[in-house]
C-alpha cells in the first residue's frame, strides 16, 4: 500500500517500497496556473533532500520543484515534454514529475501525511 | 516548490484597495492578487491560456479600474500639456485620442498614457487622461504642479472597463440605442465618444491593450457592476484577468510600464518614435527634447526588440541577452509563453549594433542559454478597426 507524504513547499512523494513518485500538489498547480514547460533532471542524477529536482514554468511564473527526500532519479515523466498541461489536469496521477530510489527512508518522517498537509493548507490559503 | 524569480504579482490581498467590481470578481471565482496596491483578478477559473485565446477569438471583459482617470481643463490645455509629453496633443480634434509618454528633463519615461481631446466647455479645452495605476499619484502631482494654469480633476468615482476582441463591437452595440449602436460600429480605432446607457454617461473609446479591436469604457463606479454584469451575460463575453492581459499585450508588442519602459528609458530606444509627430520632433518644446532629439538624429545606443524562442522553455524578465559568442548585449524586460503562438516570446533592450531582425542570440535563463531570434513586433498581427 503506497503512502503519500507532503512537503511545506507543496511537493508530494508517493512511496512504495524503496521508490517514490514525486510531483506537485493540486494546491501548487492551482497557484501556478497553466503550466507551459517542465524541466526534468537526467535519470541517474542523485538529489539531496530539499534541493532543486525540476523546474516548472507557468504562463506567469517559474518555480523550482525540490526533492522531498534524498535519492537517485530512476525515471522521469517524458510525457510532460509534449503535454506540460498534465501537471494541471492530473497533478497526482499522469502529471507526475520523477521517480526516485530513496537513499534514506527515515527522511520521510520529517514530511507531512495527507491529514497534516490538509491542515497545513488551511494556514497558507 | 518555490518561486525562483520575481513573480509579477504579489499574493497578499490584505489592506489593498478595491475596484467597484471587487465583489463581482470574487463571485466569478477570480484569484485575487495585489497589483499596484489594488486587489485585482489575476485569473478566473478558466485559466490564463483559455482567457487569452477567448479574447482573440470572441470578446473578453477586463476590469482596469485601478488605472488613473483625470480631466485636464483650461485655456490652451492641449498646448500646455505638450510641455510634458512628446505626443501631438494640440492637433487632436475633439473625439480623437493619442498614445504618449510623460517625460522627465532627461527624456526618460515617467509613465505612458492615453490622451483624449474632449469637446471644449465654456471656452476651456478639456483632455481626458488615462494613466497607469502604479504611477497615477505621482503623475497627477507632476501634471498639477507643472500646469498650474489648468485644472486637473481626478475621476476617482469612475470605473474603467475594457471590452476586447473581434466580437466586442457587436456585443457592445446590443446595449445601446440603435443610433448609438450604429455609431459604435463605425467609430475608428483611437477615437472616443460619449454615450447614454439607461441614463448613465459612458465615455467610450475604441482602444485597448490587447492588439484586438475593442473598447475602453469609463463609467460611474456605482453603475459599473450592473453594466459589467450585462456584458458578461452575453454568450461571447468572458471575464479576463491581469494574467491574460499581460500575455495579450506582450504578443501585441506593447510596452508594460515599469518593465519595458521606465525612468531609465527614452521613447526612441523604446521604439515609440511613431508616437512623436514630425511637428513635435522639429519644434520640440517638451521635457527631455534635447536628449530625445539626439537619439533621433544619431540613433539610440540600444533598442527594444522582440525575441522568438526556438525551444519550449520560456525566458523571463531580467534574463541576459547574449551573442552566440557569449557577449552580453542586453537584458529582457518581458518574457513568457505566447498562448496564440504556442511558444515562448520575449522583449528586451539589445545593443543597437546587434538589434537587427533575424539575429540569432542566446537568452540566459538560470545560467543556461536558450536559443532565440530577434523578430519584428508585434508577434501577433494587430486587428484594430480603422474604418470601413
Amino acid at each position: 500500500m503506497p503512502a503519500t507524504h507532503y512537503t511545506k513547499s507543496h511537493e508530494y512523494i508517493r512511496v512504495e517500497g524503496e521508490t517514490g513518485v514525486v510531483g506537485i500538489t493540486d494546491f501548487a498547480q492551482a497557484q501556478l496556473g497553466d503550466v507551459v514547460f517542465v524541466e526534468l533532471p537526467p535519470v541517474g542524477q542523485s538529489l539531496s533532500k530539499g534541493t532543486e529536482a525540476a523546474t516548472v514554468e507557468s504562463v506567469k511564473a517559474a518555480a523550482e520543484v525540490n526533492a522531498p527526500v534524498s535519492g537517485t532519479v530512476i525515471d522521469v515523466n517524458s510525457a510532460l515534454g509534449d503535454k506540460p498541461g498534465l501537471v494541471n489536469e492530473d497533478p497526482s496521477g499522469t502529471g507526475w514529475f520523477l521517480k526516485i530510489k530513496l537513499t534514506d527512508a527515515a527522511e520521510l518522517d520529517s514530511l507531512m501525511d495527507e491529514n497534516a498537509y490538509r491542515e497545513f493548507l488551511k494556514t497558507v490559503s | 516548490m518555490s518561486d525562483n524569480q520575481a513573480v509579477a504579482f504579489n499574493t497578499a490581498v490584505g489592506d489593498l484597495a478595491r475596484t467597484p467590481l471587487y465583489d463581482l470578481h470574487c463571485s466569478l471565482g477570480a484569484r485575487m492578487v495585489g497589483f499596484a496596491d489594488y486587489a485585482m483578478p489575476v485569473q478566473y477559473p478558466q485559466g490564463i491560456i483559455s482567457e487569452h485565446l477567448h479574447t482573440r477569438a470572441e470578446a473578453g471583459l477586463f476590469d482596469v479600474s485601478h488605472m488613473g482617470q483625470a480631466i485636464l481643463a483650461g485655456p490652451y490645455a492641449a498646448r500646455r500639456l505638450e510641455r510634458l509629453v512628446p505626443g501631438d496633443i494640440a492637433t487632436l480634434a475633439p473625439g480623437q485620442m493619442c498614445y504618449t509618454q510623460l517625460l522627465d528633463a532627461h527624456g526618460h519615461i515617467l509613465d505612458d498614457l492615453m490622451v483624449t481631446r474632449l469637446p471644449d466647455e465654456g471656452g476651456r479645452e478639456r483632455l481626458f487622461l488615462v494613466v497607469n495605476a502604479a504611477t497615477k499619484r505621482a503623475d497627477f502631482i507632476h501634471i498639477a504642479a507643472e500646469l498650474p494654469d489648468c485644472a486637473l480633476t481626478v475621476l476617482d468615482d469612475r470605473a474603467l472597463l475594457a471590452l476586447q476582441g473581434p466580437r466586442a463591437a457587436e456585443v457592445l452595440s446590443r446595449h445601446l440605442t440603435s443610433a448609438a449602436a450604429e455609431s459604435i460600429m463605425v467609430m475608428p480605432f483611437m477615437s472616443a465618444k460619449s454615450f447614454d446607457w439607461e441614463g448613465v454617461a459612458l465615455n467610450i473609446s475604441r482602444s485597448g491593450y490587447t492588439g484586438e479591436d475593442g473598447f475602453e469604457i469609463s463609467i460611474p463606479a456605482t453603475a459599473a457592476p450592473i453594466f459589467a454584469g450585462k456584458l458578461l451575460d452575453e454568450a461571447e463575453v468572458r471575464p479576463i484577468g491581469l494574467g491574460a492581459r499581460d500575455s495579450l499585450r506582450l504578443e501585441a508588442g506593447l510596452c508594460l510600464y515599469g518593465h519595458d519602459i521606465d525612468r531609465t528609458t527614452n521613447p526612441v530606444e523604446a521604439g515609440l518614435l511613431w508616437s512623436i509627430s514630425k511637428r513635435r520632433r522639429t519644434e520640440g518644446g517638451f521635457f527631455g527634447y534635447e536628449q530625445v532629439k539626439r537619439a533621433i538624429d544619431h540613433g539610440p545606443t540600444r533598442r527594444r526588440v522582440g525575441f522568438l524562442l526556438v525551444g519550449k522553455a520560456p525566458a523571463r524578465e531580467g534574463a541576459d541577452i547574449a551573442t552566440l559568442e557569449g557577449e552580453i548585449i542586453g537584458r529582457l524586460t518581458s518574457g513568457g509563453f505566447a498562448p496564440s503562438l504556442g511558444r515562448p516570446i520575449a522583449m528586451g533592450y539589445a545593443d543597437a549594433a546587434y538589434a537587427a531582425p533575424g539575429s540569432q542570440v542566446s537568452l540566459m535563463a538560470r545560467g543556461k542559454p536558450l536559443a532565440a531570434k530577434i523578430v519584428p513586433m508585434p508577434f501577433v498581427p494587430h486587428h484594430y478597426f480603422r474604418g470601413s
